[in-house]
């Protein structure tokens, strides 16, 4: 059977325009029942109905509040119910186990019906079936909404015999078959039935029940779930949350085995991955027919989590238990964990030849309808919460509490931890704990043999003598230039690299032309843009969370996947990609019996002719080829024999093509790439490599130039050559694992072939051959390009008369150079912005504007390439006044802290006066400034941001904005976090920031409260709650699927989306992420428009844009392409006297501007008067473009793309070879659909309980008077106190009520967000248990939580709060009697706390504030943390092992520290009448000797220093 | 020195020190002391490398400022030397005699004095004389196309070290009796001593430029035979004709151009045998006619003669003390420039406008007659009743030049010109086949820097023709 590429046909419409719909996102909420003691029941599935719509603030719903994202149940098959149903139709089904029953989505038109049910009825004849029975599902389709209606199938059972008897696992794997086979073939037959004919189970055990549903609507639309007879002992439930509301019934979950909640980020790689092993794949358990009529496995027609349950059901079904597939897809974090047992680490040691991480964060139920369980990805993203009851019923969800339970019936209430599994067998009746489960997937084969035997290491492989060539300097620079080194990356990129150990640092935003629009030869590295975790998924802190991740890399074959044998420990382990010379000599010569290797020359004719590079490429995949056919296992790419005839063929191209190319011909999987070559030097270079499927880089010229740098005693001069290059690579490892990490992904291996980049500016042909399934939207170069480019180097390489050293090319990437690559903001245009906006001199503006505007030469952004086709004009008095326009002004988002208060508290003023918004940033803001000043000037930011590290973020904060923007990403360097250094955290700063001045601030790389799409749904309620005022604006950075997850987010209710350029300014970040992460915003802001208006949501949010906008044409176009309002920072940094030293992050600069060095500050001499008229001149000159358009307002103009084209005159070649079109694409849309805010967002906060609260607090509000009271809770009760909180702010300030005025009690289970930003005043005893991010940015209200009053189980041994409580919280107190999930006061600033027990990376990034831990500690404490004190009981002496020692030390505790454990001891007795503290209390002279203090090194320096100082005052 | 990005906040602008006034007039030697080298290094390190460095800008050249300040700083000088020579053919020039564009555009300028780039500059060349780095590097391979390079002044000696350098063979054609130009007979000693410009002409030699002095093309040598037998010819004549000042009076005798004298001056020290009417200032009242840098060269060689008095005169007005407001940084201050001259004895008047020239019976110059003027914008009106007479016995114009000299070697080739008398050209070539243009004859009278940057510019396109030609 010939396979065809599963790519979905149904693009329709979508072609042209930016939207592809292969990047929606989906993210959840999932849980499961099981009665363990196999008791099947009718409750049982109506308690799992239960509990998912207890969850459904976890799903969503699109632009109709009746058309849900998704829900569904699997449960065992209700065996006595089939048999009634079929007895009506006078039919006797078999015993249980006799029959299989296929639940079928059969397209609506009953012809298409009838057709594919003919072909079906042949398969299961052809299978060895027989046909028993169709069964019409009953549904009820009244409250579906008109999409979901629209999209709704026809829904059958079958239910199919086998011929003859079989075996039940034969039978499973038999039905299995059958289905795969009848999906393909219907699918190839009738392509329209793609999205229609679909199978969501067919098996003798389970079903599932599933549509594109709200959870209310699941039960009420199949009336056989309510059925008294339905009856299973297992459910499994899962609720969706979905980017997309193009309606898809078969995406909803569960699946056949799994219901998944998080995201595959690798998802591209694995697919490919997957591909080349499937033509490897032999079974003993599926015939050679029945495998081909598997085949393929998955594709690109389902979602992330389909293709993981398709690859796990096939790995159970051909042979290995759950438990052990799962393993192999989701390692836990193994490489470097010491406590890890050995037969662990073998079995993930073996098994990572065989099969890549699907990395991303998974919160994942599975079930085979014996086993049940549920798992969590290495880095426990997602919520887990368990409990068992004394009837032996497991209940599992995302949250607690979704199911009321009977507190007195519980006997253990856990959660799952980060890479752990629980599993239960219905068999044995029983709970299998992680440890015992997974001793037996590993010491069922003897692993560690077999790796000692097969496996090797490079230290193990004979070196060479001839390893290592010295290049003299000639030849070395010829080299660099051929390769295109240009002077600037000796100095700005490789020199820095070796003397700091890592990727060099740099500031402000690129404005310089996309590799696609530059006159100068570029590396072909520069077309492709890295993307980022954002939303649906969370970045990491490759750093403070070193621990999950790995650069291990492998060399050799992979083999069959399917067999278990030794061979799979045959490979070389390489700790890290890159090669040194001698390595990558020891496997040039490697004489193995094992390992061979091949060389493929990557060279091409250099003689200007059309078609030579591919030709070339051409070659290079059929030499690699023949190589791989004839067992070659390591196929080295060499560009060394490039010379003076013949150019190189860049790197990643062949690599890329050679990887596809073996992938295409099933020889993939047999072999591993190394690269040798000349034209990488850059963190990215290596990446892009890796991306594309390189195994090992040996990158000669680098080295080469490093022996010289160091020669030339660029570096220490106690460095050695060889220090310099190992040092070189570990920068390079380092700057590796940020870029993973930026993506959420933990290890190279899944990293490797994840294609995990966009790319920019080159055609399809190429992306075809040897990027395939790369997004890349506006076409741009093809071969002939990127020769010409390569032969342009080449030529001024072997030119004649080179003169050492003195011939690089000057770059001016970083530095503006006159011969350098082209900047917008150049002396010219610097100049003349200044004079206009100091002198208000409307002539330096037009000017400027000019230079900027005109790049029909040098084009520098895609908007340059565009222009206006003709309207209808009117006269300009007919516009809106400026004054309209100057409202939808934003500055962006800079700190207090990253720039100087003359400098944010100007820009505050002028954007007060003219009625926009500037903006806090992430530092929080004085409260001074909340007060406008006598001559009614306001330095109030009118937007307050909320980032990772919530610096300053109070509820008083909150309460003083018109807006709270969450940053998502930034531009400058999304997936990232930032570093404020302790030696700029002066006492303004760490005041305003609510940290300890002279200590350093980390901001994480995600928000802590946000990994996935429900989560901000949940913080964006949070902060409505915080301030029901200001609007909700979510900030996030452009790239392909921006308008995916724009739509995700305008469903999670935010009122305005930015979406950010790549180009947007910065304080200080990696230069690698300035230059090579996302994408401009003319492409994230028309797909943002566009996927907005297709989901009709566009008129529920404002969309702003910002990134380097300019002048009034910029405005005028981004409004053209959808934004109603405008962000413009750098341009007004210029305006404020910047003057691009890009020197931010050294505290240098010479206006004023990016530094607090008080002498600096002086020369800061901008007025508000300058940026009033700046805006001005802006708000004008788009007047005169509307004018010109014919809009009256900027309203109308919105997304009016039709009024743009592309410029006539292009003159240069790349230019030509662009299609921008899909920017200029209209999504058609009738004129009900708004094209700009207009409706309000429901926020579902009118009837929250803190009305409630209110309402019973309106004495202590206003006078100040104690209250108490009882309040019922439930987990759909969430941030709760927030709102009363806020009561309290805008009466009170930041002084809040006096402790104890209101005191209230709750009992039940609190959902997410118990005490957000609970403000002084507010005692709050919580009876029962919370979930996720309880006292989340506390701001000085005190939480007291203890287990339910009938709960007979332990309390300190028990989980009583979620994930993530008290991030970033800044003061208050709390007091939890029992245990709490991971990450546990993260971010704290000021909250003292006592607990009994927390999960992994507990005190992260903590700055303040004091901790108490009676109990456990999980892996990773105290990284980053800075700042604060955790004292820690460690009885067993091993606390170290979990300590993360990088910022901390680990001491006794003195005799102060004792009495302040004390104290806090007795509150936590008096608060929660704890037990633990009780025996403490009771032995306090031996027990407190058992206690740790934990205590930012910085922070105690700074202490004893303080000490130090008071001692010489009072003696002086 | 290790880079200190702080340096700037911590350390004051230093120029060296120049000898004593009243000293240095008595020689026509150089007139700055050394500076010592970690004094250079520091004032080097105050250099902020600017992410848009306006410096760089600035200067004509495109120097790469921040990269030789770094190298200095950090005492690697040969690699300092090896940046600047990147744009600079000259350096040993430009760090004496130029205005220092880039100074002034210095982003440390903006409220702070900017670095000493030009003295830097003027280090970094004497250090890499001093130490040989300087040496002669003909072309590995030579090309076989001969160009020929008319006018030996900086714009024709930068045009000439490029071509050389492409591998073409070149020639240098001279009217006068030595090589240089301005740079030769233009600029007095103590502002350029002359050594330092045979040093240089040594190593272009070597290098295998050939020179021809004397020789006059179009008039003393055919000048359609030598592009004939050229591949290309740069026309780099300068901007010769001067500025005339053609009022009553005019044919006194005591009235001289400013280069005529300044020429004279410079061959004699030279040990030219001087046949032509001697001039000197000695003993004499000297009346300056120009505020310019020209003038300013006349006051200082007038006192070094030993004038009695020496009187300069400017119509324009006399410039703030710092920077005007009407040229915020970094534009081209209008600013009041004080001299090594100036300080050596000047009275310097503005806003005079010379009326008539007085002569004494024998014809000779006896005063000159002046009134003030008040200036309205572009435009300027005498005021009544400021007459003055200012007695002198040798007046020098320093009032600039107007445009190359026509006849010669631009009519015998039929070169075209524009309405102001310059050479037309369309990418620095004329519109003769094969000829190109550059410096002062293009551009018309102008910086030194700037005929270095137009004479590498005529030489790249120069490059560009031949490869086209070569394409065909």
């Amino acid at each position: 059977m010939e396979k065809t590429n599963p790519i979905p046909q149904t693009k329709d419409s979508t072609e042209k325009s930016l939207y592809v719909p292969e990047l929606e996102k989906d993210s959840c909420g999932t849980g499961l029942i099981a009665n363990l003691n196999g008791n099947k029941t009718h409750q049982l599935v109506q308690d799992a109905i239960l509990m998912l719509t207890n969850m459904e603030h976890r799903g969503a719903c699109g632009c109709e509040p009746n058309t849900g994202d998704g829900a569904g149940i699997l449960t065992q098959i209700p065996h006595d119910f089939f048999v009634d149903q079929l007895s009506k139709q006078k039919i006797t089904l078999p015993d249980f186990g006799g029959y299989g029953v296929g639940m079928i989505f059969f397209p609506k038109n009953e012809r298409l019906q009838d057709q594919c049910r003919v072909l079906f009825n042949d398969y299961i004849d052809d299978l060895g079936f027989e046909l028993i029975a169709y069964r019409a599902v009953p549904t009820n389709n009244n409250s579906l909404g008109a999409s979901a209606v629209a999209s709704e199938p026809y829904i059958e059972q079958v239910f199919v015999r086998p011929k003859e008897p079989l075996d039940l696992l034969v039978l499973e794997r038999r039905l299995f078959v059958l289905r795969k086979y009848a999906i393909h073939n219907i699918h190839q037959v009738y392509p329209q039935t793609q999205d229609m004919f679909y199978i969501p189970s067919f098996s003798y055990k389970t079903i599932v029940y599933k549509g594109q549903l709200t959870t209310h609507q699941l039960g009420e639309y199949y009336p056989d779930l309510g059925e008294k007879n339905y009856t299973s002992a297992i459910a499994q439930i899962h609720s969706r949350f979905s980017t997309n509301t193009v309606p898809k019934w078969k995406l909803a979950q569960p699946f056949r085995y799994v219901a998944h909640n998080g995201e595959i980020n690798t998802i591209r790689g694995n697919l490919n991955w997957w591909k080349s092993k499937e033509d490897q794949l032999i079974s003993d358990l599926f015939s050679e027919e029945e495998m081909n009529r598997l085949k393929p496995i998955c594709g690109q027609g389902h979602s992330d989590s389909g293709n993981f349950d398709n690859v796990l059901e096939f790995l159970v079904l051909s042979g290995r238990s759950l438990p052990h597939a799962l393993m192999m897809m989701i390692p836990e974090a193994w490489q470097h964990d010491e406590l890890m047992p050995e037969y662990k680490k073998h079995f993930y040691q073996y098994h990572k030849n065989m099969m890549e991480p699907w990395d991303g964060p998974a919160s994942i139920c599975f079930t085979n309808g014996i086993l049940v369980g549920a798992t969590l990805d290495r880095n426990g993203l997602r919520p887990s919460r368990y409990c068992l009851t004394d009837q032996n019923t497991l209940i599992v969800a995302s949250e607690a509490g979704a199911l009321p339970v009977d507190q007195g019936s519980i006997i253990l209430k856990g959660r799952l931890q980060p890479g752990k599994m629980l599993i239960a067998d219905m068999d044995e009746k029983r709970i299998i704990g992680d440890e015992e489960v997974k001793r037996i997937v590993c010491q069922r084969l003897p692993y560690k043999d077999w790796l000692k035997e097969h496996r090797t290491t490079m230290e193990e492989l004979p070196g060479r003598p001839d390893s290592g060539m010295v290049m003299d300097i000639r030849s070395l620079v010829n080299r660099q230039q051929l390769f295109g080194y240009s002077r600037e990356d000796l100095k700005m990129i490789i020199s820095p690299m070796i003397q700091n150990g890592k990727d060099p640092i740099g500031s402000m935003g690129t404005d310089t032309p996309l590799a696609v629009l530059s006159h100068h030869a570029q590396h072909l590295a520069n077309y492709f843009k890295q993307l980022f975790a954002q939303v649906t998924n969370p970045p990491i802190d490759p750093i403070r969370e070193r621990a999950v991740m790995s650069l291990f890399s492998t060399l050799g074959d992979k083999g069959n996947l399917l067999s278990d044998d030794p061979v799979h420990a045959q490979y070389i382990h390489l700790d890290q990609p890159v090669l040194n010379a001698e390595d990558f000599t020891k496997i040039k010569y490697i004489h193995h019996a094992k390992y061979k290797s091949g060389k493929v020359d990557l060279i091409f004719v250099a003689d200007e002719q059309k078609g030579r590079l591919k030709a070339a490429l051409d070659h290079i995949c059929a030499t690699a080829e023949d190589l791989a056919r004839n067992n070659t296992n390591i196929i080295i790419l060499s560009d060394r024999n490039a010379g003076p005839n013949v150019a190189p063929v860049p790197s990643l191209l062949a690599a890329g093509a050679v990887h596809h190319h073996l992938i295409k011909r099933g020889l993939r999987n047999a072999t591993s790439l190394l690269v040798e070559a000349g034209d990488i030097w850059e963190t990215h270079h290596f990446a892009t490599l890796i991306g594309y499927g390189v195994n090992a880089i040996h990158p000669y010229l680098v080295f080469n130039t490093i022996d010289h740098l160091q020669a030339k005693h660029v570096f220490s001069s106690e460095m050695s050559s060889k220090e310099a290059k190992e040092i070189y690579i570990k920068a390079i490892g380092k700057g590796l694992l940020k870029i993973f990490s930026k993506n959420g992904i933990s290890t190279l291996q899944s990293y490797q072939g994840a294609q995990i980049f966009e790319a920019l500016g080159v055609n399809r042909e190429v992306v075809d051959f040897c990027f395939k399934g790369t997004v890349s939207r506006i076409e741009g170069i093809g071969f002939d390009g990127i020769a010409r480019e390569v032969v342009s180097r080449h030529r001024l390489a072997f030119a004649p008369n080179l003169k050492p050293d003195g011939n690089l090319v000057t770059g001016g990437l970083f530095q503006w150079k006159k011969d350098g690559e082209f900047h917008l903001f150049n002396p010219q245009t610097i100049h003349l912005l200044q004079q206009a906006a100091r002198k208000n001199d409307t002539k330096s503006y037009q000017a400027y504007a000019k230079l900027i505007n005109d790049q029909l030469t040098q084009a520098c952004t895609l908007r340059g390439l565009l222009t206006f086709r003709r309207g209808t004009p009117i006269p300009v008095e007919e516009v809106e006044p400026v004054e309209n326009i100057l409202k939808r002004f934003a500055t962006g988002a800079m700190s207090f802290g990253s720039i100087s208060h003359e400098a944010h508290s100007t820009l505050a003023i002028a954007m007060n006066r003219i009625g926009g918004r500037s903006n806090s940033g992430e530092g929080g803001e004085d409260p001074i400034r909340y007060q406008p000043k006598p001559n009614g000037d306001w330095e109030r930011s009118a937007t307050k941001q909320v980032a990772s590290g919530r610096f300053g973020v109070t509820s008083y904060y909150l309460a003083n904005a018109d807006e709270i923007q969450i940053k998502m990403a930034q531009g400058a360097k999304p997936g990232e976090g930032g570093q404020l250094p302790g030696t700029k955290v002066d006492e303004w700063i760490g005041r305003v920031r609510h940290s300890t001045p002279g200590v350093g601030l980390i901001s994480p790389p995600p928000h802590h409260d946000i990994y996935s799409i429900e989560d901000l749904a949940q913080l964006i309620f949070d902060l409505k709650n915080a301030n029901e005022r200001a609007r909700i604006n979510v900030k996030l950075v452009s790239k392909a699927g921006v308008g995916i997850i724009a739509s995700g987010v305008a469903k999670a209710h935010a009122d305005a989306i930015l979406i950010s350029g790549h180009d947007g300014g910065t304080g200080a970040s990696p230069i690698t992420s300035i230059r090579h992460a996302g994408l401009p915003w003319e492409l994230g802001l028309a797909e943002s428009h566009q996927t907005l208006v297709k989901n009709k949501l566009r008129d529920r949010v404002t969309l702003q844009t910002d990134g380097q906008i300019r002048t009034g044409r910029d405005l005028a176009i981004a409004t053209l392409l959808g934004a109603e309002e405008w962000g413009v920072a750098t341009a007004a940094l210029v305006v404020e006297g910047c003057i691009m030293m890009r020197k931010c992050h050294m505290n240098t600069c010479p206006v004023g501007i990016a530094t607090q060095n008080p002498d600096l500050r002086k020369k800061f001499t901008a007025k508000p008067e300058h940026l009033i008229n700046f805006f001005t001149f802006l708000a004008e000159d788009l007047r005169g473009y509307m004018a010109q358009l014919g809009f009256r307002t900027v309203n109308e103009m919105v997304g009016k793309v039709e009024l743009l084209k592309l410029k006539k005159g292009i003159q240069h070649w790349k230019y030509k070879e662009l299609d921008l079109s899909p920017i200029l694409y209209k999504e058609p849309a009738d004129i009900t659909v708004g094209q700009y805010k207009k409706v309000e967002q429901d926020h579902g906060i009118k009837h929250v309980l803190d009305r409630r609260l209110i309402e019973y607090a309106q004495a202590s509000l206003e006078d100040k008077q104690e209250v108490n009271a009882v309040f019922p809770i439930k987990n759909t009760d969430r941030a709760v106190g927030t709102m009363l909180s806020h009561q309290i702010s805008l009466l009170h300030g930041s002084e809040g009520l006096p402790e104890d005025t209101i005191k209230y009690h709750f009992r039940g289970s609190a959902g997410q967000s118990f005490g957000a930003f609970g403000a002084p005043g507010l005692a709050f005893t919580l009876e029962g248990e919370a979930n996720d991010y309880f006292g989340k940015g506390l701001s000085g209200a005190k939480l007291s939580i203890i287990p339910d009053r009938k709960a007979k189980f332990e309390a300190s041994e028990n989980i009583i709060i979620g994930n993530v409580a008290f991030y970033g919280a800044t003061s208050g107190e709390a007091y939890i009697r029992g245990r709490a999930g991971e990450r546990f006061a993260v971010r704290n600033s000021g909250v003292k706390t006592v607990i009994e027990g927390i999960g992994d990376h507990g005190c992260e990034y903590m700055t303040g504030g004091k901790v108490v831990i009676l109990g456990p500690t999980g892996k990773n404490f105290a990284a980053g943390m800075s700042g604060g004190v955790a004292y820690v009981i460690d009885r067993e002496n091993n606390f170290h092992k979990n300590l993360n020692r990088e910022l901390v030390d680990l001491d006794p505790l003195n005799a102060a520290d004792k009495e302040d454990l004390r104290y806090l001891l007795r509150r936590h007795f008096l608060f929660t009448g704890s037990d633990v503290a009780l025996e403490i209390l009771n032995n306090w002279k031996e027990a407190s000797g058992n206690f740790k203090r934990v205590m930012g090194r910085e922070y105690k320096a700074l202490l004893a220093r303080k000490k130090k100082e008071l001692v010489k005052t009072t003696k002086g | 020195m290790i880079n200190d990005p702080k340096a700037f906040l911590k350390i004051a602008r230093e120029t060296p020190p120049r000898r004593a006034a009243e000293e240095r007039v008595k020689d026509y030697q150089e007139i700055y002391l050394p500076q010592p080298i970690d004094k250079i290094k520091e004032q080097a390190n105050r250099c902020m490398d600017c992410g848009v460095p306006f410096c760089h800008n600035g200067c004509p050249l495109g120097n790469l400022i921040p990269d030789f300040n770094e190298a200095v700083t950090e005492g690697k000088w040969e690699d300092a030397y090896l940046t600047l020579s990147k744009t600079n053919n000259f350096p040993e020039f430009t760090g004496r005699i130029c205005p220092a564009p880039c100074e002034s555009s210095c982003v440390l300028g903006i409220n702070e004095s900017p670095v000493t780039i030009e003295h830097i500059e003027k280090s970094i060349i004497e250090m890499a004389f001093e130490k040989g780095w300087v040496r002669p590097e003909p072309p590995t391979l030579r090309t076989g196309r001969k160009v020929a390079v008319v006018g030996s002044g900086p714009a024709g000696l930068a045009a000439a070290a490029q071509l050389n350098k492409a591998g073409h063979t070149v020639t240098v054609y001279e009217r006068n009796d030595r090589i240089g130009g301005l740079l030769r007979y233009g600029i007095p000693d103590f502002k350029l001593e002359k050594t330092v410009v045979d040093r240089r002409l040594n190593i272009m030699e070597a290098e295998g430029i050939k020179f021809k002095t004397g020789a006059n093309i179009g008039v003393n040598i055919d000048a359609k035979k030598l592009l004939q037998a050229s591949d290309a010819m740069v026309l780099c004549g300068g901007s010769t004709i001067p500025r005339d000042l053609p009022i009553k009076g005019r044919s006194a005798k005591g009235i001289h151009y400013a280069m005529d004298f300044l020429e004279q001056n410079n061959k004699r020290i030279a040990g030219n045998e001087i046949t032509d009417e001697p001039l000197s200032a000695k003993g004499k009242k000297v009346v300056v006619i120009g505020g310019g840098d020209t003038g300013a060269d006349c006051v200082g060689t007038s006192n070094r003669h030993g004038a009695t008095s020496v009187t300069q005169i400017e119509l324009l007005i006399q410039p703030p003390a710092t920077r005007d407001e009407s040229t915020p940084w970094p534009l081209w201050p209008m600013q009041l420039r004080t001299s090594s001259s100036h300080e050596e004895g000047c009275d310097r008047q503005w806003t005079i406008l010379t009326k008539e020239f007085l002569k004494n019976p024998d014809g000779s110059i006896k005063a000159i007659k002046t009134v003030k003027v008040d200036w309205k914008g572009q435009k300027f009106t005498e005021i009544p009743g400021t007459e003055v007479i200012i007695e002198c016995d040798l007046v020098l114009l320093a009032i600039g030049f107007t445009n190359p000299q026509l006849e010669g070697v631009l009519s015998s080739l039929g070169v075209a010109t524009n309405e102001r008398n310059l050479v037309e050209d369309n990418k620095y070539q004329t519109n003769v086949e094969k000829v190109f243009v550059a410096g002062d004859m293009r551009r018309g009278q102008s910086l030194v820097v700037w005929a270095l940057a137009e004479g590498r510019e005529a030489a790249e396109q120069v490059e560009t023709y031949f490869k086209k030609a070569w394409r065909g």
